[in-house]
C-alpha cells in the first residue's frame, strides 16, 4: 500500500465521518438538499482555483462563504424560506462556473479526486474534520429544537440567527472538503446518505448521530478500497457504497 | 390579599406584513390568573401570545415584572415525530442539570419510565403532557398555553384541563392559554380576553354574556358551565 494511497484514505475517513455527523442534524431540519445545492455553489470557487493554481478546497470555501453570507444576508431581510434562497443561488453558481472552470479539470471538479491529496491538504482535512465534529457537538441540541420549533427554541433563550449562521458555516466547511474527494455533484451524497441509512434503523437521537457518522466513515473507507482494487473513480464508490448502505438499512426499517 | 401585577400593557399594536394584526390592546395581569384569549381564527390570538413572548415587532408597551420566567408550550411540532428521539433526549435538549425532573413528570401525570420512549410512538395525550412537563423546567411564574387541545382526543382533552387547575394551584402560576374551546372559560379561567382585532372585552368570565359572544363569532355560541369536581 502506497503512502499516497494511506494518506487519500484516512483524510478520506476524517471527512466522511464529519459529513455524516453534519448530514444527521441537516437531515433532522429537513435540509437533505441543501448540501447538495451548495456542492454546485462551490463550482465557481473550484474554478478559479484551478485557473489561478491555489487549493480547490480553499477556492470552494471562498465561494461557499460569499454564498452562505448571501443566503443568510437575503434571509434575515426576506424571511423567505432558506430553501428557495439556496435554490436560486444554486443554479447561478452552476452556469457561473461552468463557464469558468478549464475544460480539462471539469470532470474533477464535478466528481471529485482524492488520489490527489498532498501531505498538507490532509492535514488540514482531518484538523477541519475534527473541529467540525465538535462544533456540531455543540450546536446540533439547540438546532433540533429550532427545528423543531423556532417559537420553543426562542422562549428557551436560543438565539436563533446566530445559531443558524454557525450552522451554514459549518455546512460550507464540510463541502469545500468534501468537493475534493467526490466533486461538486456527489457532495450533497456524502452528507445525506449515511444520515438517511441511520434514521431508518435508529430509535433515539444517539443512534441516529453516532451511526451517521460511522456510516459516513464506512461508505469512504470501502469506496476507496474498491476504487483501488478495481481501478475505479473513487467519488462514485463512495456514494455508491453508502447507497448500499442505505439498501440494507431499509430491511431494518422502524 | 391584593397580587400584584406582573404584567402591563398598554396600547399595543401589532402590524405584520402591513396588515394590522392587533389593535390598541391595554389591559394588566395580576399574579396567579388565569388568562384564556377567546376569539374566532384569524383574531390575533397566537400573535398576542408571541408578542408577549417578545418575538415580533410591536408599538406601544409591554411591562413584565423584572426577571420575570416564562414557560411556553406551543400549538403543535408537526416534525417532531419524523426525528428518532428518546423522550429524554428531548428533555436534554434543554435541561440544565439532572434537576427533579421525577418531580415535574409526577406532577403532570407521568412515570419517568416514558424516558426511554420514542417522541414518535407516544399518544398525543401523553406528548401534551411531556411539553408541559418541559415548560416547567425552569420553574416559570408563567405558563403560556396555545390551543392546548389541538389534536388530542375529548377524554385526554378534559384531563390537560385538570391538568393546568392542578399545576396552577400547586406552583402559584399565572397561565395564558389560548383556545375555542369555551367551556375552559367558564371552568378555568380567571379572567378572559375576547379578541378580534381589537379588544372586545377583558372581564371575568360570568360577565361574558352571549351578545358579547355573538359579536365574537357570530349568532348562536352559548357558554356552557360546568364544574370541577
Amino acid at each position: 500500500m502506497s503512502n499516497e494511497f494511506l494518506l487519500s484514505l484516512i483524510t478520506g475517513i476524517f471527512i466522511g465521518g464529519a459529513a455524516g455527523f453534519l448530514g444527521f442534524l441537516m437531515l433532522t431540519k429537513r435540509m437533505a438538499l441543501v448540501g447538495d445545492a451548495l456542492g454546485h455553489v462551490a463550482l465557481p470557487g473550484m474554478g478559479l482555483a484551478l485557473l489561478l493554481g491555489f487549493d480547490t478546497s480553499l477556492g470552494a470555501f471562498v465561494s461557499l462563504l460569499l454564498g452562505v453570507f448571501l443566503i443568510w444576508l437575503i434571509e434575515i431581510r426576506t424571511s423567505l424560506p432558506m430553501e428557495v434562497l439556496v435554490g436560486v443561488i444554486f443554479v447561478v453558481s452552476l452556469a457561473v462556473g461552468f463557464l469558468i472552470v478549464p475544460n480539462p479539470e471539469l470532470l474533477e471538479a464535478l466528481f471529485g479526486n482524492i488520489s490527489k491529496v498532498s501531505f498538507n491538504m490532509a492535514v488540514v482535512s482531518i484538523v477541519f474534520s475534527i473541529l467540525i465534529f465538535f462544533a456540531i457537538k455543540r450546536i446540533y441540541p439547540k438546532m433540533i429544537l429550532a427545528g423543531i420549533s423556532e417559537d420553543l427554541a426562542r422562549s428557551e433563550g436560543i438565539k436563533i440567527k446566530k445559531q443558524n449562521l454557525i450552522y451554514l458555516l459549518l455546512i460550507a466547511a464540510i463541502v469545500a472538503l468534501g468537493v475534493k474527494i467526490v466533486g461538486t455533484l456527489l457532495v450533497g451524497a456524502l452528507v445525506i446518505i449515511p444520515a438517511a441509512a441511520a434514521r431508518n434503523f435508529s430509535k433515539n437521537l444517539k443512534e441516529y448521530s453516532l451511526g451517521s457518522m460511522a456510516l459516513g466513515v464506512l461508505s469512504c473507507f470501502s469506496g476507496i478500497m474498491i476504487s483501488k482494487v478495481f481501478n475505479l473513480p473513487a467519488g462514485p464508490m463512495i456514494i455508491l457504497s453508502s447507497a448500499s448502505f442505505f439498501l440494507i438499512s431499509l430491511i431494518f426499517k422502524r | 390579599m391584593e397580587r400584584k401585577n406582573i404584567l402591563k400593557v398598554e396600547n399595543l399594536s401589532v402590524e405584520l406584513g402591513g396588515e394590522v394584526i392587533l389593535e390598541n390592546l391595554s389591559f394588566e395581569v395580576r399574579e396567579g390568573e388565569a388568562i384564556t384569549i377567546l376569539g374566532p381564527n384569524g383574531a390575533g390570538k397566537t400573535v398576542l401570545l408571541r408578542t408577549l413572548l417578545g418575538f415580533l415587532p410591536h408599538s406601544g408597551k409591554i411591562e413584565w415584572e423584572e426577571k420575570i420566567k416564562i414557560g411556553y408550550v406551543p400549538q403543535r411540532l408537526p416534525f417532531i415525530k419524523d426525528i428518532p428521539m428518546s423522550v429524554g433526549e428531548f428533555f436534554k435538549l434543554k435541561m440544565p442539570k439532572e434537576t427533579d425532573i421525577k418531580e415535574i413528570l409526577n406532577s403532570v401525570g407521568l412515570k419517568d419510565d416514558i424516558f426511554k420512549k420514542r417522541i414518535g410512538d407516544l399518544s398525543s395525550g401523553q406528548f401534551q403532557r411531556i411539553l408541559v412537563a418541559r415548560a416547567l423546567i425552569s420553574n416559570p411564574k408563567v405558563l403560556f398555553f396555545d390551543e392546548p387541545t389541538t389534536g388530542v382526543d375529548i377524554g385526554g382533552q378534559e384531563s390537560i384541563y385538570n391538568l393546568l387547575w392542578k399545576l396552577k394551584q400547586e406552583r402559584n402560576l399565572t397561565i395564558f392559554l389560548v383556545t375555542h374551546d369555551l367551556s375552559i372559560v367558564s371552568s378555568l379561567a380567571t379572567r378572559c380576553i375576547c379578541l378580534n382585532k381589537r379588544m372586545l372585552c377583558y372581564s371575568i368570565p360570568k360577565e361574558i354574556t352571549s351578545d358579547r359572544l355573538s359579536q365574537l363569532y357570530g349568532e348562536g355560541v352559548k357558554l356552557y358551565e360546568h364544574s370541577h369536581d
